[in-house]
């Protein structure tokens, strides 16, 4: 039975819950918000299915802290929420940091700020990548494009977060986690990898007391402490970045896009290229590390870019940053339920191609 | 091939399993698809949607700015929706809760879906029946592959149940 699969039509809400419980995630606690529910309400059902724990938390900040604890005593542990939610969680994911646990915390974005609305979006980017929570740290974020991605990231989600202990941010928009695709579900019997975790709470009973903390006051420790942090980081961004590029070999506009996003900029391309435009696509997988090593052969002379997403322009910076001005960058971008169109990102390739 | 459908009525009548089904049929046929439904405050007697693209390629973005076809349940719907169909696509409507209106042009089906219901046994299946209706004129899926996917969704021990939504598909499917 290990290699057996079912194809199924589910949600991305219900994908990722899918996903999470076959990387063997033990503990997952929440509190609804539209546009993730599904995830919730799948994981109320199929984790005590599974003998596993499922908690609906009295608020966000209970279920990080939930998921904190369980990280800390060594298990497998997740939280899911949307933008406002995953803003009142942000004390808890720095704590994660800065502690070295792992943790997996899904963001489906929705309209901001403040309460917003329900409507997709990708706002939440700054807040993903530059730490989010207070002090010099990162967690890692993947972006899955389509269904059948999110419930294979989110198993990577959680194998990242325990090779480099630290938290991960599957971020995903209101779309992809409503929107149904056709998704191989992996049904056999194989069990999920095992991490050791010699740091883990576990009862010290015959071995050291272990100290899980994100203190450290004496003289030096705590730049210490950061400096092995920053270490971490860089060997992340040496080793993690993910991308998918698409046709931008002869390019002469090359359109970035991430997440559902991404999908109306393939779209794009393709109708471009059916007009014999030379245009391309690179979307990246991982928005942290960001996927420098998709743009170093890329920014020759007269070959531009053009970032699209559902904000006004977050992602747009650290193309420009990884750019350094070798190339014009362009933005389409539309928020607050506004999603850029094929046609407006086709219509303003022309433009950059005259 | 690519075809983008709207599905659209009131809810409690069965808008989003209507997309499913059409959807899960597909996907028996080896295609791809994508199902994106309206959320958010929806409740009883408020209007519903999704949105349905079965394609031999993979799909971009699944929503629907443009349709090839629509389902519409219910007046509501029909004035939201009716022009949101591509000039020679094809509507077909609920004529137990949708009046026939006068323009022509588009291609109309109207047929009582609700009141077909009602004589299969059950006023639950008028999404049946309106598939059978749409399967039928577009061949769009197979009916074999429909029956699996009703077969699949029928609760263990409630067998009545699938008979009746059964029923109802054979019953929109001799109406085209």
């Amino acid at each position: 039975m290990t290699g057996s699969k079912k194809k199924m039509l589910i949600s991305g809400n219900e994908a990722i819950g899918a996903g999470a419980i076959r990387a063997g995630c033990v503990f997952y606690a929440g509190y609804p918000i539209t546009p993730q529910n599904e995830l919730t309400s799948y994981m109320a059902e199929h984790m005590p299915a599974a003998g596993r724990v499922f908690i609906q938390a009295e608020s966000e900040l209970a279920a990080i802290n939930m998921v904190f604890g369980a990280a800390a005593a060594g298990a497998r542990a997740m939280t899911s929420s949307s933008s406002p939610g995953v803003s009142l969680k942000q004390e808890g994911i720095s704590y994660i940091a800065g502690a070295q646990l792992p943790a997996v915390i899904v963001n489906i974005m929705r309209g901001g700020p403040g309460l917003g609305n329900i409507s997709p979006s990708q706002s939440d980017y700054f807040q993903a990548t530059r730490s989010g929570g207070h002090g010099d740290y990162h967690s890692i974020v993947l972006a899955p494009a389509s269904v059948p991605e999110a419930y294979t990231l989110m198993q990577r989600a959680f194998a990242l977060s325990e090779t480099y202990r630290g938290p991960v941010i599957l971020l995903g928009d209101g779309m992809l986690g409503q929107m149904m695709e056709v998704v191989e579900l992996d049904t056999g019997t194989k069990a999920p990898a095992v991490t050791k975790k010699p740091w883990a709470l576990t009862g010290c009973k015959g071995r050291q007391p272990n100290i899980v903390r994100s203190i450290y006051l004496k003289e030096g420790a705590l730049e210490k402490f950061n400096l092995l942090l920053q270490k971490k980081y860089h060997l992340i961004r040496q080793r993690e970045q993910r991308y998918e590029s698409f046709a931008v070999d002869d390019a002469r506009v090359i359109i970035v896009a991430y997440g559902t996003m991404a999908r109306i900029a393939k779209q794009a391309v393709m109708a471009l290229r059916k007009k014999g435009k030379k245009a391309g696509l690179i979307r990246p997988i991982t928005l942290w590390p960001f996927p420098a090593s998709a743009f170093s052969v890329l920014g020759r002379p007269r070959q531009k870019f053009l970032v699209t997403e559902m904000s006004y322009g977050q992602m747009l910076e650290d193309v420009r940053l990884t750019l350094e001005g070798r190339a014009e960058v362009s933005f389409l971008g539309r928020a607050g339920g506004g999603i850029p169109s094929e046609e407006e990102i086709t219509a303003r390739a022309m433009r950059l191609l005259q | 091939m690519t075809e983008k459908i709207i599905i659209a009525g009131e809810g409690g009548q069965g808008i989003m399993l209507l997309g499913k089904v059409l959807a899960e049929a597909a996907m028996l046929e080896g295609r791809f698809v994508t199902w994106l439904p309206s959320y958010g405050a929806e409740v009883r007697g408020g209007t519903a949607h999704c949105m349905v693209i079965v394609s031999d390629e993979q799909i971009g973005s699944p929503y629907i700015k443009q349709a090839d076809s629509a389902i519409i349940m219910n007046n509501p719907s029909f004035e939201r929706f009716k022009d949101r169909v591509q000039k020679k696509g094809l509507i077909i409507a609920n004529s137990s809760l949708v009046p026939p209106p006068q323009e022509s042009g588009r291609r109309f089906v109207f047929h009582p879906f609700t009141s077909l219901a009602i004589g299969a046994g059950n006023i639950k299946v008028a999404n049946m029946v309106a598939i059978g209706c749409f399967i039928r004129i577009t061949g769009l899926v197979k009916k074999e592959s429909v029956l699996k996917v009703i077969q699949a969704h029928t609760p263990a021990g409630r067998q009545e149940v699938g008979e009746v939504n059964k029923r109802a598909l054979a019953e929109g499917m001799a109406l085209a």
